[in-house]
């Protein structure tokens, strides 16, 4: 089991191999859908100091208001991350971002970004939303949430032990290209 | 991480003590007017979203237990009883996708659909506020969140469907279906020459080795596969979600379909996809398919895939006594 703390340096994240498993602690930033499109669209200078050296979390959260007006996550598992294949590489190249959580994971274009920026693949449970959610320890701050809506705002937390598994590594490896690779050859066994 | 968690829901009446339901309440069938299902609607989400029903958390562990203690497989299954635990105690979401929420209410002569519709409205509209569902409801092209549940041009979201029957009880079943899952669902119109599946049984099989290959582990594997044989493009993709709804280990009353179920099943998880898409042997929980009628021109075969995290249960109001939940 390897501990990583945000901000990550280039040289931490290149030694992480596909299989690692990893705990997380400190910042990560949750990102998804409307974010990916605005990211890579508009390139806003804002998110630069808030991204760089640290992790985007594929996640639209269940969030509850707090009666101080503070914000706490009730369920945090990721979503599926395939729908950024068009945005991430991009988005991790602009914004020099060491890490992608998130489930399924995803394709050759950001196996390429992941190689070139010196980034990884985590992936964590999906469908574990009460276990993650009890990983996020502090709702930091939350960026265009009147504008994208709860699932969908840039939400800036901190967590502790968050379990994870690495995935896509920055040598180009990809665990998710094995199993399918695999199974694809099963399945032609099962019905010649 | 590898020692086993065993699962330890709640008891009954602990889960009953919280209920949103005044004690005591029941509901008066004789007057089916003036009924009002939001309430005990309400408590049905409250407990679809944090519990899960006993078979398929009996299937999960069961899978954990065929994995090789210690592999990633295993701890996956493992973290996925952890969560079901966790969920339950506190009453809080399985999953932060809490799913479209799809209703299917059964009930006698007299019941006015109209009002029973605006009353599960209003228990959806409440759910979501006291985070029990996540908001799930977007426009279309803006992607703005309506931020309640409701469809913000018409009223398709939550989804109801109502039946008429003959029994003197009212019957609400409810499903929260996430977006992963939905989204590797699949619709095959048979022949399919590029799987070389043909208008048959064996066809049929091709067509959903050939779904559950491409999900991989995008639809939070492992998976329960509705799968309805026939019907048009509509009727077979809603039959094919009601379906999930059906127990995972009951046996399909066809027994030709029964043991399609049971050998696909079984073969589909010797692709290696396993938990998450990791890798193992638990790709599947189980199947439920169902032969249907065609036009001569079509035959279909429609997929709804679900999640692992099978959010179902169902609410039955009987005279004179007080709602049963069967989770």
């Amino acid at each position: 089991m390897i501990r990583l703390t945000t901000p990550i340096t280039e040289e931490q994240i290149r030694t992480l191999k596909v299989g690692d498993e990893v705990l997380l602690n400190g910042r990560v930033v949750l990102s998804r859908d409307i974010g990916h499109k605005f990211m890579k669209e508009q390139k806003p200078e804002w998110l630069k100091p808030i991204l760089e050296n640290m992790v985007i979390y594929h996640c639209g959260p269940v969030v509850k208001k707090n009666e101080d007006g503070t914000w706490s996550f009730v369920a945090a598992g990721p979503t599926t991350s395939i729908r950024e294949e068009p945005y991430q590489a991009d988005v991790i190249e602009t914004y020099k971002v060491r890490g992608v959580i998130g489930k399924g994971g995803m394709g050759k274009k950001t196996s390429e970004g992941l190689q070139k920026t010196g980034a990884v693949y985590l992936h964590a449970t999906g469908g574990a939303g009460s276990l993650l959610a009890e990983r996020v320890k502090r709702v930091v701050d939350v960026k265009m949430l009147e504008e994208f809506g709860s699932p969908e705002a840039f939400w800036i937390i901190e967590v502790e032990d968050f379990p994870l598994v690495v995935t896509m590594d920055s040598h180009g490896g990809s665990l998710h290209e094995l199993v399918l690779q695999q199974s694809q050859d099963r399945a032609k066994a099962l019905t010649s | 991480m590898s020692e086993c968690v065993i699962p330890n829901l709640t008891s009954n009446e602990v889960v009953a003590s919280k209920s949103v339901l005044p004690a005591g309440w029941k509901a008066d069938l004789a007057d089916l007017k003036n009924l009002d299902l939001s309430l005990p609607v309400m408590e049905l989400l409250r407990r679809t979203t944090s519990r899960l029903p006993q078979d398929v958390i009996q299937a999960i562990v069961k899978g954990r237990d065929a994995e090789e203690v210690g592999s990633r497989a295993f701890n996956t299954l493992n973290d996925m009883v952890r969560n079901i635990n966790l969920a339950d105690g506190q009453v809080t979401p399985l999953c932060q996708d809490t799913g479209s929420v799809i209703f299917w209410v059964r009930h006698p002569f007299g019941l006015s659909q109209k009002a029973a519709k605006a009353q599960i409205r209003a228990a959806v509209v409440e759910a979501t506020k006291r985070s029990w569902l996540r908001p799930n409801c977007v426009e279309s092209l803006s992607g703005k969140n309506s931020g309640t549940n409701m469809d913000p041009f018409h009223e398709h979201h939550p989804a109801i469907h109502f039946e008429e029957w003959d029994k003197p009880e009212v019957e609400v079943s409810v499903m929260q279906k996430g977006g992963g899952c939905e989204n590797v669902g699949a619709q095959y119109r048979l022949p399919d020459a590029a799987l070389g599946a043909g208008r048959d049984i064996k066809g049929v099989r091709k067509c959903v080795i050939d779904a559950v290959v491409k999900a991989q582990g995008q639809g939070c594997s492992p998976g329960i596969l509705g799968v309805a044989i026939g019907g048009d493009r509509v009727t077979g993709y809603e039959k094919s979600k009601e379906l999930i709804l059906r127990k995972l280990g009951t046996a399909n009353a066809d027994p030709k379909l029964d043991a399609f179920e049971q050998e696909l099943t079984k073969d589909l998880n010797t692709l290696g996809i396993g938990p998450m898409g990791y890798g193992g042997n638990t790709t599947v929980l189980g199947i439920m398919a169902e032969e249907m009628y065609r036009h001569p021109a079509s035959f279909y075969v429609s997929i709804s895939y679900m999640c692992w995290s099978s959010r179902r249960g169902t609410l039955t109001l009987a005279a004179n006594s007080q709602p049963s939940y069967d989770l």
